[in-house]
C-alpha cells in the first residue's frame, strides 16, 4: 500500500505522487498541492490533526481527512 | 467634472492587499455590505496624477477565481458582469513577493478575462532578507503587464502604482493562457456554440455556482447544456487548468526570479515550533486570551464609568436647564440615556478589535485555528470561534462582531447564535444581588457557597453555548463546504495604520449600524415606563399624597412612593401585571416581571428597576438587598426571594435573550431579522422552561 500524507511524521519530507482530485478541494491544488511537488510536515496538532505542511514553499494546514487522499513517497531530506 | 475610473483591488489573503488599499485611499474609505449578503464591501477614493480620480474597491481576498465561499463569489460576480456599475476599468492584483508563484495563479486568471491588469509585488522590503531578486522588465514582457514594486511598510512604490493606474489605457489586455489548451475538443465545441464570447469567461460561468447579473441570465441558460459533463469531469479539467497555469508561471519565473536560499532566513518555522506546540502553543494562547479578557473586562471599566458619568450629568443638565415638559423629559430621560447606552460599549469594542486586529495582522490567528480546530469542529464551530466565545464573557456585542473573521458561513452563524449564552458582564450585578440574597454564607472545602454558585453560572453559560452549537450544527441545514485549508502566513509586525483603521471602522459600524436600533428601542422602553393610561397614572401625585397625608413622610420618601406608584401604573407596569400569571409558576411576582421587561434595555437595569419599584430611591446595593429580603410572596406568603425563586431567577437570566443591543448587532451581522428573532424566542423559551423546572422542583 502506498503512503499517504497522513503517514508522514513530523519533520519528514516527501514528494507528492498523486491526488484524488474529486475528493480534495480545488483550493488545495491551487495552493500548490500537485503531483511532483515536495512536502514537509512542519507541525501536528494533538491527535495528529490538523497537519501543518510546507508544500513547495506554501505553508498551510489541512485536516487528516484530507491528507489521506494525497499519495506521497517519502524522501530523505538533503 | 474629472473622470473617475473604477479600480478593483484583487489578491490572495495575506498579501497586504488591505495595506495597499489603505495606502491608496487613507481615510477616504467606507465599509458597507454587498446587497443581500453579509460580505463586507470596502471602497474608497484615490487622487491620481493629472487630475484623475480612482474609485477603488478592495475585493475580498481569494486564492483563485474558483469560488468556494460567499466572499470569493463576490469577486467573480463583479469581474464577469460588465454591466455592474463597479465593473473595473482596471484590475490591480496584489501579490506577496515571498509567495509570488502561488499568487500569480490568480493573476493569470484575471488576465484571461481580458481585463487590463497591473501586477503589484508587495512587501518588496523583505526581498533581500529572503534572498529574492526579480527581473522586472522580463516579468513585465512575459506576463504582459506593468509591475509596481511596493512596500506599504516603508511607504514605497505607491506613487508609481498611482502613475500606472492613471495610464490604464496603455495596459495590455492579452491573456496569459490559451484556454483551449486545457481540453482541445471540449473548448472547440464551446467556441463553436458561442463564437462571440470569451472562452475563459464561459468556462467560469459553467464551473462556478454563483449568481450573475440579470443581463447575463440568457447566456447562462444557453450555456447550461455544457454542464452535462459530470462534476468529476469538470473538476478534472479544473485541475488540468491549474497545472497548465503553474507550468506557465514556472516558466516565467525560471528567468524572472532568482532565489538564493542561502540568504533566506525563515523565522516562521522556528517560531511555529513553539507557537503551535502541543503544550507551549496552548499555554501561549491561554495567556493571550486572559490578556484580552482582562482588557475588555477590567481596562474598559474606567472609560465606561467616565462615559456613564458624562451622560448622567448631561441628562441632569438638560432637565435643569430646558423648560420643563414632555419634550425635555424625552431628551433627558429617553434620548440621552439611549445614546449613552450605545456609546458605553465603545471601549469594549475598541479594546477587543485592537487585539483581534493585532492577532490577524501578525499572522497569529491562523495558528489559533490550527490549535483549536479539532476541539471546536466537533461542535460545528470553527477554531476561530474560541475568540468570540471567550470575549462574550465580557460582552456579547463586540463578540458577535468578532465572528466576521470566520470564513465559513455556517460556523459563523452558529457562533453568533450561541455566543449570548456566555456570561456577559451585564449579568454580573443581577447574579451578585440574587446570590447574596438566597445562597447561604457557608463554605464548602474552604470555598464559599456564593463564589461557587457564581463560578457555576459561568460554567453553565459556556457549556450551554457549546452544547447548543452542537445541536444547531445537526439541525441547521445550510449548504456550506466545510473543507479546511488554511494558510499559515509569515509572521509580521502589525502596521499601526491598519490596526487603527480596523478599530475605528468596527466602532463606527457598531455605532451607526446597531446604534439606530438600540436608540429606538430604548426610547420606546422609556416611553412605556414614563407614561400610562388612566387616572391612576396621571394622578399618582395626588393619590399618594392623600394616602400618606397622615403618615408624616419626608418629601424624599413621598417622591419615591410616587415614582414607584407611577411605574406600577405605567404601560410597562401594566405589562408586568399582565404577564404575572405567566411568570408566577417561576416564582416571580409582577414587580420582578417589570424588572425583567425593562432588563431588555440592558440586563443590569434589573437592579435599578427593582430599586424604583420598591421606592428605595437610590441604587445602593445594601438598601435594595434589605428591601428585597423583606418582600413577601403575595400568593404563597413567606419571603418572595427564596432559594427556589432565586435559583429560578438566576437560571432565567443565564439563558434568556434579554439584550436588545445584542439582538441589534445580530440583525446587523446576519443581515436579517430571522436570526435575532429565532434567538430571542428559542433562548427565552429555553430559559422559561429551565426556570420553571428549577422552581417547581425546589419549592
Amino acid at each position: 500500500m502506498q503512503d499517504t500524507l497522513a503517514h508522514l511524521k513530523k519533520g519528514e519530507h516527501a514528494i507528492i505522487k498523486d491526488v484524488s482530485s474529486n475528493l480534495i478541494p480545488l483550493k488545495l491544488l491551487e495552493m500548490g498541492c500537485l503531483p511532483g511537488n515536495s512536502v514537509e510536515l512542519v507541525q501536528v496538532a494533538p491527535f495528529a490533526d490538523p497537519m501543518y505542511l510546507n508544500i513547495n514553499g506554501s505553508h498551510l494546514a489541512i485536516r487528516k481527512e484530507t491528507a489521506i487522499h494525497i499519495l506521497i513517497e517519502k524522501v530523505a531530506h538533503e | 467634472m474629472s473622470k473617475q475610473i473604477n479600480v478593483a483591488l484583487i489578491g490572495n489573503p495575506n498579501t497586504g492587499k488591505t495595506s495597499v488599499f489603505n495606502a491608496l485611499t487613507g481615510l477616504n474609505q467606507k465599509v458597507g455590505n454587498y446587497p443581500g449578503i453579509t460580505v463586507e464591501k470596502k471602497e474608497g477614493i484615490c487622487k491620481l496624477p493629472r487630475g484623475l480620480k480612482a474609485h477603488i474597491i478592495d475585493l475580498p481576498g481569494t486564492y483563485s477565481l474558483n469560488a468556494s465561499s460567499l466572499d470569493e463569489n463576490v469577486v467573480i460576480e463583479l469581474l464577469l458582469n460588465k454591466n455592474d456599475k463597479d465593473f473595473p476599468d482596471i484590475a490591480v492584483v496584489v501579490t506577496d513577493v515571498e509567495n509570488l508563484k502561488r499568487n500569480l495563479l490568480l493573476f493569470t486568471q484575471i488576465k484571461d478575462l481580458e481585463i487590463p491588469t497591473i501586477l503589484v509585488i508587495n512587501m518588496a522590503d523583505r526581498m533581500s532578507r529572503k534572498g529574492i531578486s526579480l527581473n522586472i522588465a522580463y516579468l513585465e514582457t512575459y506576463l504582459k503587464t506593468k509591475i509596481a514594486l511596493t512596500s506599504t511598510r516603508k511607504k514605497e512604490g505607491i506613487d508609481n502604482l498611482k502613475e500606472l493606474i492613471s495610464n490604464y489605457k496603455e495596459i495590455s489586455t492579452q491573456p496569459c493562457l490559451d484556454t483551449t489548451t486545457i481540453d482541445q475538443n471540449y473548448f472547440d465545441s464551446l467556441k463553436k456554440a458561442f463564437p462571440n464570447q470569451l472562452l475563459y469567461k464561459l468556462w467560469l460561468v459553467i464551473t462556478q455556482d454563483v449568481n450573475f447579473g440579470k443581463t447575463d441570465r440568457k447566456e447562462i441558460d444557453a450555456v447550461n447544456h455544457f454542464k452535462t459533463k459530470s462534476k468529476t469531469d469538470l473538476k478534472r479539467l479544473q485541475q488540468k487548468e491549474t497545472i497548465k497555469r503553474y507550468q506557465f508561471i514556472n516558466n516565467v519565473l525560471k528567468k524572472g526570479q532568482t532565489i538564493d536560499l542561502s540568504q533566506a532566513k525563515d523565522l516562521r518555522i522556528k517560531l511555529d515550533r513553539i507557537i503551535t506546540h502541543k503544550v507551549w502553543g496552548y499555554l501561549i494562547f491561554g495567556s493571550i486570551l486572559l490578556l484580552i479578557f482582562q482588557a475588555i473586562y477590567d481596562w474598559s471599566e474606567v472609560p465606561m464609568d467616565f462615559i456613564d458619568g458624562i451622560f448622567a450629568s448631561l441628562s441632569e443638565w438638560t432637565k435643569n436647564n430646558l423648560p420643563k415638559g414632555a419634550f425635555t423629559n424625552l431628551i433627558a430621560e429617553g434620548i440621552i440615556p439611549g445614546l449613552g447606552g450605545i456609546v458605553i460599549f465603545i471601549p469594549q469594542i475598541a479594546f477587543l478589535f485592537l487585539f483581534i486586529a493585532v492577532l490577524e495582522e501578525s499572522g497569529y490567528m491562523s495558528r489559533v485555528v490550527f490549535l483549536m480546530d479539532r476541539v471546536m469542529r466537533r461542535f460545528g464551530l470553527s477554531g476561530k470561534s474560541i475568540v468570540p466565545l471567550i470575549s462574550g464573557t465580557a460582552c456579547a456585542i463586540p463578540a458577535v462582531m468578532a465572528t466576521r473573521n470566520i470564513e465559513n458561513w455556517k460556523e459563523r452563524l452558529i457562533t453568533i447564535l450561541v455566543t449570548p449564552f456566555t456570561t456577559c458582564s451585564a449579568r454580573l450585578p443581577v447574579y451578585l444581588i440574587i446570590i447574596s440574597l438566597v445562597i447561604p454564607k457557608g463554605r464548602f472545602l474552604g470555598l464559599s457557597y456564593q463564589a461557587l454558585t457564581l463560578m457555576l453560572l459561568y460554567i453553565i453559560g459556556f457549556v450551554t453555548a457549546v452544547f447548543s452549537a452542537y445541536v444547531l450544527n445537526k439541525v441547521l441545514k445550510i449548504k456550506s463546504r466545510t473543507f479546511f485549508v488554511i494558510e499559515m502566513p509569515n509572521y509580521k509586525l502589525p502596521l499601526l495604520k491598519n490596526v487603527a483603521l480596523t478599530v475605528v471602522e468596527k466602532t463606527k459600524s457598531f455605532v451607526f449600524g446597531a446604534g439606530k436600533i438600540i436608540l429606538a428601542i430604548s426610547i420606546i422602553l422609556w416611553f412605556l415606563a414614563s407614561y400610562g393610561p388612566g387616572e391612576n397614572f396621571n394622578n399618582a401625585d395626588d393619590i399618594i399624597r392623600t394616602e400618606f397625608a397622615t403618615n408624616n413622610l419626608s418629601e424624599t420618601d413621598l417622591q419615591n412612593k410616587i415614582a414607584s406608584y407611577k411605574l406600577e401604573h405605567s404601560f410597562i407596569g401594566i405589562t408586568g401585571r399582565a404577564i404575572e400569571p405567566v411568570i408566577r409558576p417561576l416564582g416571580y411576582d409582577w414587580k420582578i416581571g417589570i424588572a425583567i421587561i425593562s432588563s431588555f434595555a440592558a440586563r443590569e437595569v434589573f437592579v435599578g428597576t427593582l430599586a424604583t419599584i420598591y421606592s428605595v430611591g437610590n441604587d445602593d446595593e445594601a438598601t435594595i438587598k434589605n428591601r428585597m429580603a423583606a418582600e413577601v410572596n403575595p400568593i404563597l406568603g413567606g419571603p418572595l426571594f427564596t432559594f427556589a425563586s432565586g435559583i429560578s431567577l438566576l437560571l432565567f437570566y443565564a439563558f434568556a435573550m434579554q439584550c436588545m443591543s445584542t439582538l441589534a448587532i445580530v440583525k446587523k451581522e446576519t443581515n436579517s431579522w430571522k436570526w435575532p428573532t429565532l434567538q430571542l424566542i428559542l433562548m427565552t423559551v429555553f430559559a422559561y422552561i429551565v426556570a420553571l423546572i428549577a422552581f417547581q422542583f425546589l419549592k
